[in-house]
């Protein structure tokens, strides 16, 4: 398949080592010029997978497509891939420039060209004028730039991150989270990044894969993974989510109608329906958001409950509730975004909750 | 640790240690055939002595001959053993490193006469080429044990990258690793080196005819007369091996600071 609407393409791949199956079938396009994430703990076999692609893993079974090209049998250094590691490997024994030349000792080109390229890499990634340094004497947030004009002179068809930012403090990872956000966009490549943090996942890709045991459990936009994770297990790793038991009353091709602790009867549409359900059966889940603690004078909601404030965590712009709904068991947690002259309830105060029977998902 | 018990404890210590050494050149340059104080004028007659004394010169080809060579076969050997042990896994990986690392705490003496009966048994000459065999064997697992560690200070992501940068496995090994652990390279060769120089049970025993320089200076020994000489000999040795220690360390600090790393411990 050589269209142009795929990059990459696993077709059922699979991968052993020894007994320990850590791939198990997986099936997945990745489109050109893709910000592109796999998400999952640690153990999940999103490395493994990206390795796969990069050539440094052999697979079991299956293929491994780039750009229509089956990559079996091709090493990793004639794959139109190149990588930034994890601790991003920056050869300490040469320079700053010298590392990001590396790439091109093979290429025919002049050494004032080579130059050229080295200098041009460097001011994209906003080390211009670094090239003298010595690679050892670098910042981590310096490394990891240099890491990246390395990989990216080359000019791949993808660019492979294996969780690059992890080794950074929280303003930096921020800061270059944006920064290769830009980057992507400035020269267009595929990027494939692995983590295990949803929110970096959330804020940096096009699609993310989220990933558990071997498997690819859902493969969806940031916006669909969190709105409509498609098991429970998918919406208790991204964010937050609240569960509550329920018990299916009627179905039809279009909805289902159910009976939910707390919530009493919902009209739950079939968009919203989803499986993955634990032992426990069928539950509703809703995002913390969704729900609204009611005062006086604020707008209708579709439905309302009564509830007690159990818990109250104050965050400066947010506040975090756990609050009990009338007829349930276990507290559910409410973020409310803190507006002036708008008063912080106190814990054991009673309140409305107003919620949308459209923000549920079913899971079941 | 103030206390004088630590200070007199330390000194006597060091005094102990080097005040033997120290002795080296005072009787080399001492003009008596006596080693005994007090001395007697300056002379540097046992140098000469020294230098015109064919079999030395005969032992000393024979010693440098021996310790380069098993320098350098040590060293490639423990280079192949250390980046096997390092980078790959294999079936009775411990077992095998074991049995490479044992003639570290074998007695000498041992290895010296199973390898004489062996050698005589199966009728290969006594000769330097036997004693470069005995001595590899004691040297390699030093060889091992630096280069080990050499190894294991290098990320493989390095190699890794360098292969996802479109080199060779082998033009990695030469651009990336060698570079890398060259500084344990240069601490195994020089270690094997004195470690070889100075060995004197199986250059005694494996030698058959051929005198080396340990040998040689323990013959020595039984003429009075020869003794100063030998001390003038002595004294450059000191020389040499503190020559050899001090480049060690240099190549050692500069490999430290061109890779970024913190320096802990060394010779000097």
């Amino acid at each position: 398949m050589t269209t142009n609407d795929t990059m990459i393409e696993f077709r059922d791949v699979h991968k052993y080592y020894g007994d320990y199956h850590a791939l198990r079938g997986i099936t997945a396009t990745i489109r050109p010029g893709e910000f592109f994430s796999l998400l999952g703990p640690s153990g999940c076999g999103k490395t493994t997978l990206l390795r796969t692609i990069a050539g440094f893993e052999g697979i079991s079974s299956g293929a491994v497509l780039i750009d229509g090209r089956d990559m079996a049998g091709v090493p990793a250094n004639k794959r139109p891939t190149n990588m930034v590691f994890q601790s991003y490997a920056i050869f300490p024994h040469l320079s700053v420039a010298e590392n990001v030349g590396f790439g091109l000792r093979r290429d025919t080109r002049s050494k004032e060209e080579k130059a050229k390229a080295v200098a041009e890499a460097l001011e994209m990634v906003g080390l211009k004028g670094y090239g003298s340094r010595a690679a050892h004497a670098l910042s981590g947030g310096q490394r990891q730039r240099v890491a990246l004009a390395r990989a990216l002179i080359l000019k791949p068809k993808v660019l492979l991150l294996d969780e690059p930012l992890s080794a950074l403090d929280k303003k930096m990872r921020e800061q270059m989270q944006v920064e290769l956000i830009r980057l992507q966009r400035q020269v267009g490549i595929t990027f494939i990044l692995v983590t295990h943090d949803q929110e970096e996942a959330l804020v940096m890709s096009d699609r993310i894969a989220v990933m558990f045991e071997g498997e690819i459990a859902q493969l969806a936009d940031p916006e669909t993974l969190y709105r409509r994770p498609n098991s429970r297990k998918v919406a208790d790793f991204i964010g937050t989510m609240n569960f509550l038991p329920a018990k299916v009353l009627s179905e039809s091709s279009d909805a289902v109608e159910i009976d939910a602790a707390g919530f009493g009867r919902i009209h739950i549409e079939a968009s919203q329906v989803m499986g993955g359900a634990t032992a426990e059966g069928a539950t509703v889940g809703f995002r913390p958001e969704t729900l609204t603690i009611l005062y006086e004078g604020s707008a209708a909601t579709d439905r309302e409950s009564m509830a007690t404030i159990e818990e109250v965590v104050y965050f400066g712009d947010m506040t975090y509730y756990d609050v009990r709904i009338d007829g349930t068991e276990a507290p559910v947690r409410i973020s409310m975004r803190n507006v002036f002259g708008r008063p912080v309830l106190d814990r054991g105060a009673r309140a409305r909750v107003g919620w949308s029977p459209g923000a549920l998902v079913l899971f079941r | 640790m103030k206390s004088p018990l630590f200070r007199s404890y330390t000194i006597a210590y060091l005094v102990f240690l080097y005040a033997p050494i120290v002795l080296l050149p005072i009787f080399a340059f001492n003009d008596s055939k006596v080693i005994a104080f007090p001395l007697q004028g300056f002379t540097t007659n046992w140098f000469k002595e020294m230098w015109a004394d064919v079999t030395l010169w005969n032992a000393v080809r024979n010693s440098m001959t021996i310790s380069i060579s098993v320098a350098v076969i040590s060293t490639t050997l423990g280079l192949f053993a250390a980046r096997a042990s390092t980078r790959f896994k294999f079936p009775a990986k411990a077992g095998i490193m074991g049995l490479i690392m044992l003639p570290l705490v074998l007695p000498e003496m041992i290895v010296a006469m199973s390898m004489l009966v062996v050698l005589l048994a199966v009728g290969i000459e006594l000769s330097i080429f036997t004693i470069i065999l005995g001595h590899v064997l004691i040297c390699t697992p030093f060889a091992v044990a630096i280069l080990s560690s050499a190894f294991q200070s290098l990320d493989n992501s390095l190699e890794e990258a360098a292969y996802d940068l479109g080199e060779t496995p082998l033009s990695t090994f030469w651009l990336i690793i060698l570079p890398l652990v060259m500084p344990g390279i240069i601490s195994s060769l020089l270690i094997c080196f004195t470690i070889s120089l100075d060995e004197f049970i199986i250059a005694y025993f494996l030698g058959g005819n051929e005198t080396v320089l340990s040998v040689y200076i323990y013959g020595q020994f039984r003429f009075p007369a020869k003794v100063p000489a030998i001390m003038a000999l002595g004294t450059i040795l000191v020389l040499l091996s503190i020559t050899l220690l001090a480049i060690a360390e240099y190549f050692r600090r500069r490999g430290i600071a061109r890779s970024g790393g913190k320096d802990t411990g060394g010779f000097l």
